[in-house]
């Protein structure tokens, strides 16, 4: 049971750092990101020929992964999500062309990366095996960089002007702006942070999981999930929402393993009956 | 003086000009060559895109080879062969989609689909349409009577895992084995038929009902379990390329130390890439690109694949093969090109070299003892093991 244990927290860390970024986009600008997974894909993507083909540092991988994604995420908050949002009266438009955004990335992350299954040499060999749990240690090093990343995100979030500013912004737009938060700015910094996150995940979890062009799909339906679960736009509810999608699918995977693939089943069976009694997830309406 | 008419004039005339030289630097036989229309309909995109792909790109490959060299000879004619594809997406309502469409082209041989649904759904289809497909999927109503349009691309696990189970067994003591698979149709067939086969050798399976979402990405939670209960062998049914390495990574840093195997082909860069030395022994079935069997053909056709594409695939020593049935047996029968029926009577007596292996070997149609009539191209069974890098052949089989 220790190694379910392990293992839970293990993946909570790592889907708790991937909800990030979606519920930051979401709070600020009430977008719901289908493209999310594709960036996470992307940044993966990126740390792997930075780090697996051109042999430069893992940390430099890392970098050009997030600010590679934190230009595109301003760029596409400026020149796509701004647009359709002052000239749309419908919110359902940036939802269309979020869902667009994603397809136009598979194809060509399809297009530029290939089909294969692509994955890095190890950041840190062997593994640890002591009490029962069995943890390689690079993935004691992601689990602990992914926690570091979360503390560091809900600090800045909590104590910098930029992160007040979007505070304010994911609170009330309207009051926000009359109180003098640039509005365009913030928000394009948000994407720009929401993007990054999601660069920066997958910039990481390449060395464990590597990364292949299919995969931004289920990564943005397991991310909408954790977010679901914590309340959509709501930092503690992402890191909650992940945690516990995290220990459900371990546990899960363990207990009910003699009756086929019935774990996500449960879950969303679980999440049905959840969501209608609190249906604005765990921690209800956006934080401020 | 320059106006609007004699500058459009110009330029009609220049690109005229630029087509007749084009023309007339094309050899004498291409440019006479009329074109034969071969289609694909499978998965070229998504986390399957690997299987789609390879299929497209070794067709691709060897039709530009073809064509680079004055066509294909059928009867009295000379051919360019030009592919046409369609990515289902691993959608059946798609594959029927793709299907439709070649018979609007008016195409009679297809390669693909590339899983069970996808190939079960374009059935009638290609029935209606006198189309002959090559599905890489493995339901045997599929190639059994009253059906007769389907022929399967390559070696099914219920009749390579038989094979690799008892060799395992009798040259590595394996005695006991336990199955994971991917909650799909494809993986979980292949699992229930490698079951069955193991139960029959008399080996004591430990684990047969753990499955995985094909999009897993760690997959330490689902095999913690399963290494707890030890088994010798660990068969990985119809993994796809993509999950192979990330299995065998979690089995191994779990502690993991019996074999493991899959029915289906695998990519050794993406092992390499994956897994590292974690995949030395890991076993599956490839097609003709060890070095211990491949041909001076076989050896061109990888470097031509990797000259178009940047990088081979080895799913593609499988699946070359399909593309040249189609035209040794519309050259056998070059009624056969727009006549389904032709080439279904050709397919019992055929036979002809098998350009991509050393020696003597054959192409021909076998499936009589899986399916009761001759609907399966003879592949070569050769059974892999990866090392450091690369697959070594462990053996070759055949199937009749």
């Amino acid at each position: 049971m220790e190694q379910v244990i392990a293992n839970g927290f293990y993946l909570g860390a790592q889907y708790a750092l991937i909800a990030l970024g979606l519920t930051l986009i979401f709070a600020l600008m009430n977008v719901l990101n289908f493209a999310h997974g594709q960036m996470y894909v992307l940044g993966g993507f990126i740390s792997y020929t930075v780090y697996g083909q051109l042999g430069l540092p893992f940390v430099v991988a890392l970098l050009a992964s997030g600010v590679t994604l934190a230009v595109i995420g301003a760029l596409m908050e400026k020149f796509l999500f701004r647009t359709v949002i002052k000239r749309s009266l419908r919110e359902e438009s940036t939802m269309l062309l979020a869902a667009a955004t994603a397809f136009f990335f598979d194809a060509v992350i399809l297009l530029i990366f290939g089909e294969k299954q692509r994955g890095v040499p190890k950041i840190v060999k062997g593994v640890f095996n002591e009490g029962g749990i069995i943890m390689p240690y690079d993935r004691m090093v992601v689990g602990v960089l992914a926690l570091v990343f979360i503390a560091a995100f809900v600090l800045y979030m909590q104590y910098s002007r930029v992160g007040r500013a979007m505070r304010a912004l994911a609170q009330d737009r309207v009051a926000a702006q009359l109180m003098g938060v640039q509005v365009d700015r913030y928000s394009m910094i948000g994407f720009a942070m929401g993007a990054m996150l999601a660069g920066i995940v997958g910039g990481l979890l390449v060395t464990i999981t590597g990364v292949n062009s299919g995969i931004g799909g289920p990564i943005s339906i397991k991310a909408f999930m954790m977010v679901m679960i914590g309340g959509a736009g709501v930092v503690g509810g992402a890191i909650a929402g992940g945690f516990i999608l995290g220990m459900m699918e371990s546990v899960g995977l363990t207990v009910l393993r003699e009756y086929g693939d019935v774990t996500y089943l449960v879950i969303f069976a679980a999440l049905m009956v959840f969501l209608s009694i609190r249906p604005n997830g765990l921690m209800g309406k956006p934080w401020g | 003086m320059i106006n609007r008419r004699s500058t459009l004039k110009s330029m009609v005339l220049g690109a005229v000009s630029a087509l007749a030289m084009t023309a007339a630097g094309m050899p004498p036989a291409q440019a006479q060559n009329k074109e034969l229309k071969i289609g694909f309909v499978g998965v070229t995109s998504g986390p399957a895109a690997a299987w789609g792909t390879s299929n497209v790109r070794s067709m691709q490959t060897r039709a530009a080879w073809i064509n680079e060299t004055g066509g294909v000879k059928i009867g009295d004619a000379t051919y360019n062969v030009n592919i046409v594809t369609f990515d289902d997406q691993k959608d059946p309502k798609r594959a029927i989609a793709g299907m439709e469409k070649m018979a609007q082209e008016g195409i009679h041989y297809v390669v693909g689909p590339n899983v069970d649904d996808g190939a079960a759904a374009v059935r009638p289809v290609a029935e209606a349409n006198g189309i002959i497909y090559f599905p890489y999927a493995f339901p045997k109503a599929l190639y059994q009577k009253p059906a007769s349009n389907a022929v399967l691309g390559m070696i099914a696990n219920y009749q390579s895992g038989p094979a690799i189970y008892k060799y395992l067994k009798e040259n590595k003591g394996v005695k006991t084995i336990a199955f994971v698979a991917a909650n799909e149709s494809d993986p979980l067939s292949q699992r229930d038929s490698g079951v069955e086969a193991a139960k029959a050798l008399g080996l004591k399976i430990v684990a047969q009902n753990d499955t995985y979402q094909n999009d897993t990405r760690d997959f330490t939670p689902v095999l913690t379990p399963i290494v707890s209960l030890k088994p010798d062998l660990l068969v990985l049914s119809g993994v796809a390329p993509a999950n192979a390495p990330l299995l065998i990574r979690a089995a191994r840093e779990l502690g993991f130390e019996g074999l493991i195997s899959t029915e289906t082909a695998q990519d050794a860069k993406v092992l390499e890439e994956g897994a590292g030395e974690y995949a030395n022994g890991f076993i599956s079935v490839g097609g003709a690109s060890t070095p211990e069997i491949a041909s001076d053909m076989m050896k061109e056709f990888v470097s031509r694949y990797t000259k178009m594409f940047g990088e081979y695939n080895d799913e593609s020593n499988t699946k070359v093969y399909a593309l040249e049935y189609i035209l040794e047996t519309l050259k056998a029968n070059p009624a056969a090109i727009n006549d389904v029926g032709e080439f279904k009577k050709t397919m019992d007596s055929f036979s002809a070299p098998n350009p991509y292996l050393k020696g003597d070997a054959k192409l021909s149609y076998v499936g009589t003892t899986s399916f009761g009539q001759k609907r399966q191209l003879a592949v070569p069974m050769v059974v892999n093991e990866y090392k450091d890098g690369a697959f070594h052949t462990l053996f070759v089989g055949t199937v009749d």
